[in-house]
């Protein structure tokens, strides 16, 4: 504050403005200014807290808003504070939804926020959705109600279909982005992408690799080849190799390809035609799809390789082998998504070919299945860590671990931001000692003091909340499953991670006491999430009468007894209780 | 790798069917679980060749033996007929009975036991609710025997949930729990329950889906799967399957179709290093272990559930002519 009044007296123009030392005396025009150069909404919060000047020069200013929990805060609300917004993020359910922890029909529908936007926001170009129910008749309200739409990103999301999809390609002439991805939706067929005007060049991203229905090839290629600005093509697994080809040669101005189908056969000039066409995509940087990709044509690959900076292979069934191949020839690989199918030999692989690596994820390829006991092991991730200092961020599925191997995993590499670490067998110990985990776990928060985000698993006493409450300072987000022994863990993760942000758990011996242990701490965190936990009705209606201003909501399953609260979600909430919660949404 | 009786854990969540459920039985093993092998071979299902089938329940003591007589593929009707016996067993069995020797695991099942039964039924492979039928089988049997013996151990290389730690929740060993792991049922690799809504990665509606079996080898580290709707003739597959197992086999390897009478082609790998056949089998939709190359494309694809590359060694009981075993089916 001091140093601005100090620069209102020092300016230039403090003869212009009026004689004061309030801050705000600095003209609003110029003020605004200055602050619509603000991007980060992080920054923008800071400002906006200064003094009701600066938090009124804000608002007006800020275009771009997020809403990481949609039912925090009403489309009123926002309309109300901001009044200029183009681009809108929003989140819905709780990220368990995902592994369908949360029934259908809870909630997070779109269209009442739609409504809200079509008066307040007439020109809103951008709408990125996350875990939000969307309806086609939404998808059609939203084309007829913003002419100069742009970007519609809808990922996780449920409740349309490709009906939908059609009035987002007919209407939205403006459209410059349409990125669909991993939804819960009906795919009735591929003619929604016909349903683009034959006039229509504006596109740059388009995402569809997630649908299963074909396309027309000869509808995608004209499109392909009237927007010359297109930078982000995703098809999906109908498009086959030899129509690949002919697309890439269409844009070879690419920065971002998904490819289709991978595993046509094909002749020596095929082969060559396609390695030409990867050769002319001097700007492509990350590559995905190569759906049955096999060792007889991934080397088409090769010639795009040496600047591939993201590889996602995570629908590409490969052995290690391949992997090692093709790793080969990309030696600036900062992100790498495989299968496990690739096992420990072909990261071994990754780290002896990427030392620039960054982010690593590895799926199961077969998780569910019991008889499935391969795929990678404690010796992949120490034989990656050895070779990729600087990674970052990990997600790793295994079937095994030791305490030793992370402990050597991150003291190769302490700068982890995101450690997901699951043990896919759950409370399972340490293969070779028969100990808990905890050690490992400790080892990440002692040693990776940047830790934003952490998921545990296998065997994990108190002792690995203890660790976390200690040493996890920064950590933000936690996730917690078949974990702890006593309320004392969450405990100590509600004392001491004073950054904490979001905390989902299930399967934990934690109950009321560890639930109410938080009574204040909610406030400053977006939600939390408990489910088949030992909390019970009673504790969650302590938390709700207690803290006016959070949202504490139960949903039953439905063999438990009446005091057992199953599942409880609990968040911060301006807009008051839910008004639109299902019959099994108790809030409380 | 020996994993003698933990399928039985599972209750009815295995994908494994029951003829590789006795198949496993049969592995040698030490100690207790060869005991516990004492215990099931009396009443378990077995395949074998008809007229063969009395010797062996005879001999049910000898587990180390077993593996190398033990017969597949056995004539359509006998199998049927043995199963037939436990068709109350199937009907009975829902998707939700409990081992009662296990009671964590009879919770944890009862609780979130109820997604496994309804959905994707008509998933690729083997569904869930078929095999539910098929373990509760097993289990029924078994059950009869004294449940707390047959409880097994883990094996050592089986890692074990541990129950003794003073969990309020004590998940069953291997038992599948709803939403675990977390991974998205948006992925069509998994053979999760998908929701409804995502029917068309399911062996669809519309035929327009895809029809995911898992393959396996002998000797193989790992199960592969395959969309048989990608194939549209046995060559097709033989190749697919050659490309993709070929790594697992030294010197050359090739499918060879052998023409039968009947003009339906048989497949061999020929592995040189070990000097053994492999063969092509498959388990249809009733759960018999069955020779590729029998039954029109169509029909094959319309039953097959699973394949099997098998040693041709373990698999004396299939016809070495796919016509001679035509001949017994009905």
């Amino acid at each position: 504050m001091d140093s601005i009044s100090k620069k209102t007296k020092d300016s230039p123009n403090s003869t212009d403005s009026p004689e004061s030392t309030h801050p705000s005396s600095f003209p609003d025009e110029v003020l605004e200014g200055v602050l619509s150069l603000l991007s980060f909404n992080k920054d923008r919060s800071s400002v906006s807290l200064v003094c009701k000047d600066w938090y009124n020069a804000e608002r007006w200013t800020r275009t771009k808003v997020f809403i990481g929990n949609c039912y925090s805060v009403s489309p009123e609300i926002v309309a109300r504070r901001f009044p200029k917004i183009r681009s809108i993020i929003l989140k819905g359910k709780p990220r368990f939804s995902d592994f369908n922890l949360v029934p259908e029909n809870w909630g997070a529908d779109i269209q009442s926020w739609l409504v809200v936007f079509a008066r307040v926001y007439p020109f809103l170009e951008e709408l990125r959705l996350k875990r939000m129910t969307v309806s086609d008749e939404s998808l059609e309200f939203l084309a007829a109600s913003f002419p100069g739409f742009k970007a519609l990103s809808l990922s996780s999301c449920d409740g349309f279909s490709t009906d939908g999809l059609k009035a987002i390609a007919t209407h939205c002439k403006n459209l410059i982005e349409l990125d669909i991805q991993d939804n819960g939706m009906d795919d009735f067929g591929g003619g929604w992408l016909s349903c683009f005007p034959e006039n229509f060049a504006s596109l740059e991203v388009l995402n569809f690799a997630s649908l299963n229905s074909e396309v027309n090839f000869d509808a995608l290629e004209r499109l392909v080849t009237r927007c010359k600005s297109l930078k982000v093509l995703r098809v999906n697994k109908g498009i086959t190799l030899e129509q690949l080809q002919r697309l890439l040669m269409r844009a070879p101005q690419l920065m971002e390809l998904g490819t289709g189908s991978f595993q046509q056969d094909l002749t020596p000039r095929q082969c060559a035609e396609l390695e030409s066409a990867f050769s002319n995509c001097k700007n492509l940087h990350t590559v995905s799809g190569l759906w049955e990709a096999n060792s007889l044509n991934l080397p088409i690959l090769y010639p795009a390789c040496a600047s591939l900076v993201f590889l996602n292979l995570i629908d590409a069934t490969l052995q290690s082998g391949e992997l090692a191949k093709l790793l080969a020839h990309c030696p600036n690989l900062r992100r790498l998504w495989v299968q496990d199918t690739v096992e420990d030999k072909g990261l071994e692989a990754v780290g002896s070919c990427c030392p620039l690596l960054e982010e690593l994820r590895v799926f199961p390829a077969d998780p569910f299945d019991p008889d499935i006991l391969h795929g990678v092991t404690e010796s992949g991730f120490v034989a990656v860590s050895r070779g990729c200092r600087r990674l970052r961020y990990v997600l790793y599925f295994c079937r095994q671990m030791t305490n030793a191997a992370v402990a050597t995993i991150v003291q190769n590499c302490p700068d982890f931001t995101h450690f997901r670490l699951c043990i896919i067998n759950p409370g399972q110990p340490d293969h070779l000692t028969n100990e808990p985990m905890d050690e490992a776990f400790g080892a990440v928060v002692k040693t990776c003091t940047k830790l934003q985000r952490l998921s545990v698993s296998g065997l994990l006493t108190d002792l690995t909340f203890e660790y976390i409450g200690k040493y996890a300072k920064n950590l933000e987000t936690l996730s917690v499953a078949f974990a702890g022994s006593s309320d004392r863990g969450m405990q100590c993760v509600l004392g001491g991670c004073s950054k904490l942000r979001k905390l989902e758990i299930r399967d934990c011996p934690f109950g009321n006491a560890a639930l109410l242990s938080g009574l204040e701490k909610y406030e400053s965190m977006r939600s939390l999430w408990m489910s088949a936990c030992n909390v019970t009705m009673n504790g969650c209606r302590l938390l709700a009468r207690e803290m006016p201003w959070l949202n504490v909501e139960v949903m039953k399953d439905e063999e438990s007894d009446d005091s057992h609260a199953d599942k409880v979600y609990v968040y911060r909430s301006v807009a008051g209780p839910r008004r639109d919660a299902p019959p099994f949404v108790m809030t409380l | 790798m020996s994993m003698p009786l933990a399928e039985h854990d599972y209750i009815g969540l295995s994908e494994v069917p029951s003829m590789e459920n006795s198949e496993r039985i049969t592995v040698p093993s030490e100690g207790i679980e060869r005991s516990k092998g004492l215990n099931l071979k009396a009443t378990e299902l077995r395949l074998g060749l008809p007229g063969s089938e009395s010797p062996e329940r005879d001999s049910g003591h000898g587990g180390v033996e077993e593996k190398t007589v033990h017969p597949l593929g056995v004539p359509k009707n006998l199998v049927s007929g043995a199963k037939r016996g436990f068709s109350d067993t199937i009907d009975g069995g829902s998707g939700k009975w409990v081992f009662s020797g296990n009671v964590g695991s009879g919770v944890d099942l009862a609780k979130n036991g109820g997604f496994l039964s309804p959905r994707g039924v008509n998933g690729c492979g083997k569904t869930l609710g078929v095999t539910g039928s098929e373990a509760n089988t097993q289990q029924s049997v078994v059950a009869s025997n004294g449940v707390k013996e047959v409880v097994p151990p883990s094996p050592e290389k089986k890692p074990q949930i541990s129950v003794a730690n003073g969990h309020g929740v004590a998940p069953a060993a291997k038992a599948q729990v709803v939403g675990w792991p977390p991974i998205r049922s948006f992925r069509k690799n998994s053979m999760a329950i998908n929701p409804p809504k995502n029917d068309d990665h399911v062996d669809g509606k519309s035929g327009s889906g895809c029809l995911y079996v898992k393959v396996s080898m002998d000797g193989a580290p790992y199960l592969r799967k395959v969309d048989l709707k990608t194939y549209s003739s046995y060559k097709e597959m033989s190749l697919a399957l050659e490309k993709m197992f070929s790594c697992f086999t030294i010197g050359h390897c090739g499918f060879h179709g052998v023409p039968t009478r009947d003009g339906l082609s048989e497949s061999r790998l020929i592995d040189l290093l070990h000097g053994s056949e492999y063969v092509l089998t498959y388990e249809d939709k009733d759960g018999d272990s069955m020779l590729v190359g029998d039954v029109p494309w169509e029909m094959f694809t319309d039953s097959c559930r699973r394949l099997r590359i098998m040693k041709s060694s373990d698999a004396i009981g299939l016809a070495p002519r796919a016509a001679e075993k035509c001949k017994n089916h009905n």
